[in-house]
């Protein structure tokens, strides 16, 4: 049964599904906030991008303490927008010292391990990355942490698009699109730690995966890491 | 499940009952040896004192029965067994070999001579022995998750059975599920995998779902390095688990159930496999559970070998086949678990400590602990400490006591240094804080957290900035790759700690390091992410001095950094003539000053490798570690080779 919210934020009213998930409510009353891995109707959302961050008030949560478990005033930490629920009566802010401290340390932490090479990515000014940085006014190039280069080997065995793991972010897309939306399979998430990337099984080249032409993974990547090849070309 | 089926169950229970008591009365009427085989045993020598033992008892013609039990806790002391006679008081040998265990056979059975060199001690009170009551850490234990561990072989389900075993259970069937609800309720019973969550809460929320379709599974996962708490009841008193399980089950309406046991513990595997096949046959599995109309199947599932596996969501897709990432909350588990049906998640001890709520009373349980942490805490005692093994207190005991009093203090008599709790998600603890209560909430406010209840103990002899570095490559090396928190700031900190380590720290990392740790526990996902920090923090709290001697002096406290120290032989105490210590080094470093007639190592080729500190007969005792390396004396030049 849908139930319709009302919520605030930044000080405007604004509606949406009650329960559904708050960034889409934000992005909705047509305010941006830095978003590279949520897909509207997914569900459970995939949450790894960590930088949709807002500061929710009220209405109250669960807190446990001892055997007991009370109702106390929501945090004002901040939460990933993308994953929490709309409820009727939340105060959103989506800037606050709070919010901003998180999405510049996350976004310097993906800059520190993605290869800078915009002039020559396909990905360059369609480039999710390159959206934060303007409209944040976040530097591409931080100063606080060392540049840990990535060094992934390329797969371009086909002809119609090319992955490149050192310019992934993990937002999860491709895969989603790969498993979910075509129910192929072939690309998904390998290894753990920092070398945890997107990849085939073992290595193998895509062209051997039985890899279709949909290219789907190509249109979803929010940077140039899965592109198309006549793109790069041109 | 009607009344009928109640009272059928009671009395199939009851007669299983009668009939264990009657085949172990049997048992405890002959002679018979309990070797502790459970793998801490194993790994100290158990299998071959146990055949030790069979050989002898077959020579002697003596009539003894060779059973094999899990283990009693005291790892320390392994190989382990205990030896009852048929009127005398069961005595506890430790430190068994296999010569001494055929001694202990032979002069006990033939001679009547308990042996008294090898025994640790009487398992009950004794006018004759010392008792395990006089070990002074008996004083402080309370045995209830282990209380029948090492002292009943855990292949055998009539003797667990005899012990109280499934007791619970069957108490459960009579008072039905709501009630067994509000019994965990008024226990107090807090989730004992880490985070401490009630565990009536997640059965409540599990039973209220409206789909009927639910699960419970147990979380058997044990990553933590140091940790063997979960590995020692699996392997010996898996009934408890089952118990615990079904009553779990009959709580929030569950007909299946899996236990989710990592592959790296193949004993644990095979016996919790036996032992459900031997409840299956008893009628205590699958349908109708001793006819009492309730129906429950357990499927054992081996781990993925992944830290991030015993996290409650990622455990769930592993069990489903899936690669083992956690996902976001909400919806929880209670909700939407495995194959999105509500589940509910537990600890092996968790669910270890239903049976006893149940047969005995919830007060009963409720009567041990702290106000906001009820019953016990198993801990895994190891490093630097006299006792490894595992303990079982009363929450609101001291850490003092636990490494002190119970686990015996610091080896060789170092100094404490730390006391590193809850593994690699866990906190430093310093001398000052040594008086904090086991409850989890006064550790969490100490920095650390009961995690899984590893607890290593460091001494003089370890680098608290090193140890904060192992555990935060652990933790990095185990993120599962999906937020960016946890892939990409770890290992930052990371970087920053191997560069102090090494010499090449600078005094910005310290806050550096600060600011990283809160953004990673503030921004990461999961547990795993949110806890990395935890070990580097406390450290950096408690231990700031180590911090800043490495950046600044290029000294490692502990004199074990590798790049900070240098090994030094002490001319004084350098035995002239002797040469132990110039053949076992690898690199040929070591030379002879000719005229004073000692050894002196070349430091240009030294690599560390510590073979001349080992070759050093005990009674010169010359090798000596030394940081930072510039305050090692200057030594005679390495003479020109002759031509
Ligand atoms: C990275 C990570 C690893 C974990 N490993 C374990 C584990 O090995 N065993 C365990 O029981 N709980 C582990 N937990 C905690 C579980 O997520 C969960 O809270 C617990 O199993 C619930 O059981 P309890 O309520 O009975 O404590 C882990 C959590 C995280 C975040
Ligand atoms: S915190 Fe670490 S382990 Fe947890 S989801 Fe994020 S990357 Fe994976
Ligand atoms: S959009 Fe919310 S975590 Fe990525």
């Amino acid at each position: 049964m849908r139930r319709e919210a009302t919520i605030i934020i930044d000080g405007k009213e604004a509606t949406a599904e009650d329960g559904s998930r708050l960034l889409w409510a934000i992005l909705d009353a047509g305010i941006w906030i830095p978003n590279l891995c949520a897909i509207r109707g997914v569900e459970p959302p995939h949450g790894g991008c960590r930088l949709c961050w807002v500061e929710v008030e009220g209405p109250a949560v669960s807190k446990v303490e001892g055997p007991a478990v009370s109702k106390v005033e929501g945090p004002k930490k901040p939460v990933t927008s993308c994953t929490r629920p709309v409820k009727d009566g939340m105060v959103v802010r989506t800037r606050s010292e709070g919010v901003d401290r998180l999405v510049r340390a996350g976004f310097e932490m993906l800059l520190s391990t993605h290869r800078l090479d915009c002039r020559v990515c396909p990905g360059n000014r369609r480039c999710g990355l390159q959206d934060i940085a303007r409209l944040r006014k976040i530097p591409l190039r931080g100063k606080r942490l060392d540049k840990i280069e990535p060094d992934f080997p390329l797969d371009e065995s086909r002809p119609e698009l090319g992955i490149n793991p050192n310019h992934c972010i993990l937002c999860g897309r491709c895969v989603h699109a790969c498993h979910v939306e075509v129910k192929k399979g072939i690309i998904d998430y390998v290894s753990r730690g920092l070398r945890t990337h997107v990849g085939t099984f073992d290595g193998a080249p895509l062209n051997t995966q039985g890899c279709g032409d949909c290219v789907r993974c190509a249109q979803v990547c929010p940077v140039g890491a899965i592109y198309l090849r006549k793109r790069a070309a041109d | 499940m009607n009344e009928f089926g109640v009272k059928k169950a009671r009395a199939n229970f009851d007669r299983l009952k009668a009939e264990a008591a009657k085949a172990t009365d049997a048992l405890r009427g002959g002679a018979r040896v309990l070797v502790g085989t459970a793998t801490c045993g194993r790994s100290a020598g158990a299998m071959a004192v146990l055949d030790a033992f069979r050989r002898e008892i077959e020579d002697s013609g003596v009539e003894a029965r060779v059973l094999q039990a899990g283990c009693i806790g005291h790892c320390y002391a392994e190989p382990l067994a205990i030896v009852s006679r048929p009127g005398e008081p069961s005595l506890v040998y430790h430190h068994l070999t296999v010569v001494t265990a055929r001694t202990v056979a032979k002069k006990l059975f033939l001679e009547d001579d308990p042996c008294l060199e090898f025994l640790l001690g009487a398992v009950d009170q004794s006018e004759i022995f010392p008792t395990l009551a006089d070990l002074p850490r008996f004083g402080r234990e309370q045995r209830r998750l282990l209380r029948r561990c090492g002292l009943h072989d855990p292949g055998d389900i009539m003797q667990a059975i005899a012990l109280g075993a499934y007791a619970g259970f069957v108490r459960a069937i009579e008072i039905g599920p709501g009630k067994v609800i509000s019994a965990v309720r008024e226990s107090g019973l807090r989730g004992l995998g880490g985070a401490g969550f009630p565990v009536w809460r997640k059965w409540d929320a599990c039973a209220r779902q409206s789909d009927h379709e639910r699960y419970i599974v147990c979380n058997g996962d044990e990553g933590d390095p140091g940790a063997f708490m979960d590995r020692t009841i699996l392997e010996s008193d898996p009934h408890a688990i089952i118990e615990g399980m079904l009553t779990g089950a009959l709580a929030i309406g569950a007909r299946r159930g899996f236990a989710y046991v990592r592959a790296e513990y193949p004993l644990a595997v095979r016996t919790l496999s036996k032992a459900a096949d031997d409840a299956r046959k008893a009628g205590l599995l699958g349908n109708n559970v001793l006819g009492s109309g309730f129906s429950f199947e357990l499927t054992i599932a081996q781990g993925a070998g992944a830290f991030v596996c015993g996290e409650s969501s990622a455990l769930m897709y592993s069990v489903e086949g899936k690669r083992g990432m956690p996902r976001v909350r909400p919806p929880q588990s209670a909700e939407r678990g495995l194959f999105g049906k509500p589940t509910v998640l537990n600890n092996v001890k968790s669910l270890a400590s239903i049976g006893p709520i149940l047969e005995e009373g919830p007060e009963r349980f409720a009567s041990v602990g702290t106000a906001g942490s009820k019953g016990t805490a198993v801990f895994a005692l190891a490093g630097k400490i006299v006792n490894a093994g595992l303990v079982e207190v009363p929450m609101g005991t001291t850490l003092r006591e636990l490494i002190f009093d119970i686990g015996g203090g610091i080896p060789k008599g170092k100094r404490f240094r730390a006391a590193q709790i809850g593994g690699p998600s866990g906190g430093c603890i310093p001398e000052s804080l040594l008086d904090t209560p086991v409850d989890f909430d006064a550790l969490r406010a100490a920095g650390a957290m009961m995690g899984s209840g590893g607890l290593v103990v460091l001494d003089e002899d370890n680098c608290v900035v090193e140890t904060a570095r192992f555990f935060l490559e652990f933790t990095q090396a185990e993120s599962c790759g999906k937020c960016t928190f946890c892939r990409i700031g770890t290992r930052h900190m990371l970087d920053i700690l191997t560069r102090i380590t090494t010499g090449n720290g600078r005094l910005e990392d310290l806050s550096l390091l600060d600011e990283l740790g809160r953004e990673i526990t503030d921004g990461s996902l999961c547990g795993l992410g949110k806890t990395a920090p935890n070990p580097v923090v406390t450290t950096l709290r408690f231990f700031r001095d180590d911090y800043e001697a490495h950046i600044q002096e290029k000294r490692c406290p502990a004199r074990t950094c590798r790049d900070l120290m240098s090994y030094y032989i002490l001319p004084e105490r350098c035995a002239r003539g002797c040469d132990a210590c110039v053949g076992s080094c690898p690199t040929e470093a070591i030379y002879t000053d000719e005229k004073r007639r000692i050894k002196v190592i070349d430091q240009a080729l030294c690599v560390k490798c510590e073979s001349c500190v080992l070759a050093c007969p005990h009674q010169y005792d010359a090798v000596r570690r030394i940081s930072p390396v510039r305050d090692v004396p200057p030594s005679a030049p390495k003479p020109q080779k002759k031509a």
